[in-house]
């Protein structure tokens, strides 16, 4: 009676995954109501400059206020629904979008496309680019909304491109040719190479390195790049940003092909922390594909009253500077206070210089190196510690251990008091473990030594459900 | 190297439909600046009404600085991207979508889902029921962006359902047995008819024996019925609208299967002329279908600070009764000022009760009974008599001759203007 995709999103539903939002939401922390409810750590949100936003909204009534130097404009922008959307809006992004990249790239207000949300933008691009059937490849660990978003209704297949923690979980030559012969003996035709720049969940930026090897494959392949680069306003550490337009510009690719097969994605949602308010866009030098997702953006226009808003703020060049500065201040500050609370209770973090998270090697606490024992893991942090932070499996990581936890999405009083919980946490299984009698990673330690593959739960981690991710 | 989507013209926008707003935005009319440009008499806009909800937003200071009773919302809503929509926002709307109906059907917000734009949301209806190739049926005229919206990414077909003038257009049995013989016969699997009702572009509401027609075939074959009732609020003459899910109930068959096959797509865009804030959702009694369409929500979700601009100025029941009321009023007055317009030129329009637009008989003025000679036509009045009104075959009518003509998306002078122009095309013709 109902289409196949309805069936899937059912299927879906069945992961325990799902359990860790539904126990968040049944019991969540707050320091006054309920301190030791859990607390959520697997939401990758920016909270930390909203006091910018709010008092730049106060001095500038205007741009909230739907008027223009004191006079109305609601009705001009109630009736706006032009897919091309609010030049001034489009104008200020791309001058956005050329800071954030120190000016080493300058954008044309024409190549953009804007859409209500990065999830959207992606779609798009899929539907523009693949058709059902079709495989993009992707470096593992990803976003795991990505399952979704890109596969859900265009039919496109996502193939991994697997990466090592041996490297850093770097992208390699190797990783690339390895997961192109995967797509070609499962029979898919590869339409390109997705990546996320700065990763998400890694939280870091791609090396000078990565993205020539990236830019040799495609070129190579004849295929397209895809660069999401939602995190680039939240690069608060050397090494410093490169956008693959940057990158494609020092190789001098301009007048070649594969100009034409780059796309970049955009979104206010992590940056300027607006989530809610669905800023979403594609950036892309080939028109056909300009013309095709502008007519395609009919299915997610953003709201005219939040363009006219964010065309306000974002043309104070003051504010934004400003803003960009004490934002990636923030958000070392609290990054460094994850790092180091994590370091002292004996974990490690994935070295990293943007994002709204880190890369946390929880392996040492697995009672086996398997992603059972990572699930196991997974639901002792949440039920016994009261944190729900995001297990590596649901990101496609090939190695068990690894967990995406946020720092941003919190006051610093609740990051304190989760760190305190993890440290506690991590010295009563540290000292379980040795009473079950000898070292954690050893394959018969103690606790729990059964292997099994991969279970079920995490295949069907479809992600069609709560996006707790984002 | 692209997708087959994107290369080839799904879209449908080389349709005269979407040509004629182009050449409009190459030379609009303008009262002061431009008064020989094209008037836009093909966009079903309503501009009737927006100073009320302006007045309305004066006197409302939270809604516009993202407060509440004067404290700072700013923070919650620009983090709030829960795709089951702002509460209070779906609450409000679910009292105005019963208000609109006499109070006649009671809505629950759990089966509301909000989407950016009515475009959105029947798409995802789409996705949500349809798989490549299976078929909806639609009854002819229908309003040319289904082409793109219902097709281009879905991959459904669509079938008409003939309608003719000899009895108004209305929907009858053997159009719609007809018209799924026709699918069988291609093939395809139908999976649902759909409705726009009122109707666009005929500016009706279904009649009780329509709708009777059309629910006894949904429950013959165990097909869904989607009713587009985006311009709901625009009635504003008898016979009053009834709403399918009036319709079914009046059946008695909300304990049958039909029941979770009946959908409503609605929108604010026309009845509250604001289609810049993409307001769109579907109303759905099948929980599969609710749960489904929530998460695809996620790739088109209306702005929290829309939906908190619109929570605000849509509560007070005061206000809604009001509102309605009034606009009901002036879509009447404008559409009568058309009628008798066009009356005065010798032309004659389809009774309407409904509707931003009316659906006019231009038969006469053709120098053939054939669509070459409507397209002509068209033509003409696009060049000699520089209005931009929408051709019948652009709405898949299946009678050459018939024009769609908006009234509500201009001022009175406009549309004075445009009559002018109109008599004096006609009778140089």
């Amino acid at each position: 009676m109902l289409s196949k995709k309805v069936r899937l999103e059912a299927h879906g539903e069945d992961s325990s995954y799902f359990l860790g939002w539904k126990e968040y939401e049944k019991n969540a922390y707050d320091e006054v109501q309920n301190p030791s409810g859990i607390i959520q750590m697997g939401l990758a949100e920016n909270q930390l400059s909203f006091h910018l936003l709010e008092a730049w909204l106060a001095s500038n009534q205007d741009a909230a206020r739907l008027t223009k130097n004191g006079e109305s404009v609601f009705r001009e922008l109630a009736l706006f629904q032009d897919y091309h959307s609010l030049p001034d809006f489009k104008n200020v992004l791309v001058d956005f979008m050329a800071e954030i990249r120190r000016n080493k790239v300058s954008f044309d207000p024409r190549k953009l496309v804007l859409m209500a949300g990065a999830t959207s933008a992606n779609e798009t691009l899929m539907f523009c680019i693949a058709d059902p059937g079709d495989a993009f490849l992707l470096p593992t660990p990803y976003y795991p909304g990505f399952d979704r978003d890109l596969k859900w209704r265009t039919g496109v297949e996502l193939v991994p491109i697997h990466c090592s923690s041996l490297n850093g979980f770097k992208v390699t030559k190797f990783s690339l040719e390895e997961a192109y012969q995967q797509a070609q003996k499962l029979s898919l035709n590869v339409k390109g190479v997705l990546i996320t720049n700065p990763s998400n969940p890694l939280g870091t930026t791609m090396s000078h390195d990565e993205l020539e090897e990236l830019i040799t494959f495609a070129i190579a392949k004849k295929i397209h790049i895809i660069s999401d680069e939602i995190y680039s306003g939240t690069v608060f550490d050397h090494p410093s940003f490169i956008s693959i337009m940057e990158a494609l510009l020092d190789r001098k690719l301009e007048e070649t092909e594969l100009w034409n097969r780059v796309h970049v994605v955009y979104s206010l949602s992590k940056d300027l922390g607006v989530p809610g308010f669905r800023v979403g866009m594609i950036y892309s030098n080939n028109e056909a594909l300009v013309s095709a997702a502008t007519k395609m953006s009919s299915f997610g226009l953003i709201s005219s009253q939040t363009q006219y808003l964010l065309s306000k703020l974002l043309s104070d060049k003051k504010f934004t500077r400003n803003y960009m500065k004490e934002n990636r201040k923030r958000l070392k500050a609290r990054r460094e206070m994850l790092v180091t609370a994590l370091r002292e209770a004996g974990i490690e973090c994935l070295k990293s210089n943007a994002g709204l998270f880190c890369w946390v090697d929880m392996r040492n606490l697995l009672s086996s190196n398997t992603f059972d024992a990572e699930v196991e893991l997974w639901k002792k942090i949440l039920r016994e510690a009261g944190l729900n932070v995001s297990p590596g499996a649901s990101c496609h990581c090939s190695e068990p251990g690894w967990f995406r936890i946020c720092f941003a999405n919190m006051s610093e009083e609740t990051l304190n008091v989760s760190m305190q919980r993890m440290k506690a946490f991590v010295e009563k299984t540290t000292q379980q473990c040795r009473r079950g009698g000898g070292r954690v990673t050893h394959q018969e330690s103690g606790c729990n030594s059964r292997r099994r593959p991969l279970s079920n739960w995490v295949l069907n981690l479809c992600s069609y459900d709560r996006e707790p991710y984002r | 190297m692209l997708s087959s989507k994107a290369m080839l013209d799904g879209h449908g926008e080389e349709s005269p439909y979407f040509q004629g707003w182009k050449e409009y935005e190459k030379n609009a009319y303008d009262d002061v600046q431009n008064p020989t440009g094209i008037i836009q008499m093909g966009l079903a806009e309503n501009q009737l009404s927006l100073d009320l909800l302006r007045t309305r937003l004066e006197n409302n200071q939270d809604a516009t600085r993202l407060t509440n009773n004067g404290e700072s919302v700013f923070r919650d809503l620009a983090l709030f991207q829960d795709y089951h929509g702002l509460p209070a926002f779906k609450n409000v709307l679910e009292e105005f979508m019963a208000e609109m109906r006499g109070n006649k059907v009671s809505f629950d917000p759990r089966k509301l889902v909000l989407m950016a734009g009515a475009t959105s949301a029947s798409e995802t209806l789409m996705f949500c029921i349809v798989e490549h190739g299976d078929a909806f049926l639609l009854p002819t005229p229908y309003y040319p962006g289904y082409d793109r919206d219902l097709k281009w990414r879905t991959g459904v077909e669509l079938v008409p359902i003939h309608c003719s003038s000899s009895n108004g257009f209305k929907i009858t049995k053997s159009a719609l047995e007809e018209a799924y013989q026709e699918a069988q016969k291609l093939s395809f699997n139908v999976k649902g008819v759909f409705i726009t009702n009122p109707s666009n572009p005929l500016g009706t509401t279904m009649s009780h024996v329509e709708l009777d027609e059309l629910i006894t075939f949904a429950v013959a074959k165990k097909i869904h019925l989607i009713s587009d009732e985006i311009f709901s609020g625009t009635v504003f003459e008898n016979p009053s609208f009834i709403s399918i899910i009036e319709a079914v109930i009046n059946r008695k068959l909300e304990k049958t299967d039909l029941w979770s096959r009946v959908h409503i797509v609605y929108s604010l865009s026309k009845d509250f002329g604001i289609p810049g804030f993409r307001v769109g959702m579907i109303y759905s009694n099948n929980e599969r279908v609710v749960s489904t369409a929530t998460k695809m929500s996620s790739y088109g979700l209306i702005s929290s600070q829309t939906q908190y601009l619109l929570f605000k100025l849509l509560s007070g029941k005061e206000f809604r009764e009001n509102y309605l009321k009034e606009n009901r009023k002036r879509v009447k007055e404008r559409r009568e000022m058309m009628v008798v317009g066009l009356g005065q030129a010798g032309i004659s329009c389809l009774k309407g009760n409904a509707g931003l637009f009316c659906w006019v008989d231009l038969r006469n003025h053709l120098s053939s009974n054939t669509f070459t000679a409507e397209m002509e036509l068209w033509k003409k009045i696009l060049h000699e008599a520089g209005l931009n009104i929408s051709p019948g075959a652009s709405c898949h009518c299946t009678e050459p001759g018939w024009f769609r003509i908006c009234f509500a998306n201009m001022s009175e002078e406009t549309l004075m203007v445009s009559m002018e122009r109109m008599k004096a095309f006609l009778h140089k013709q």
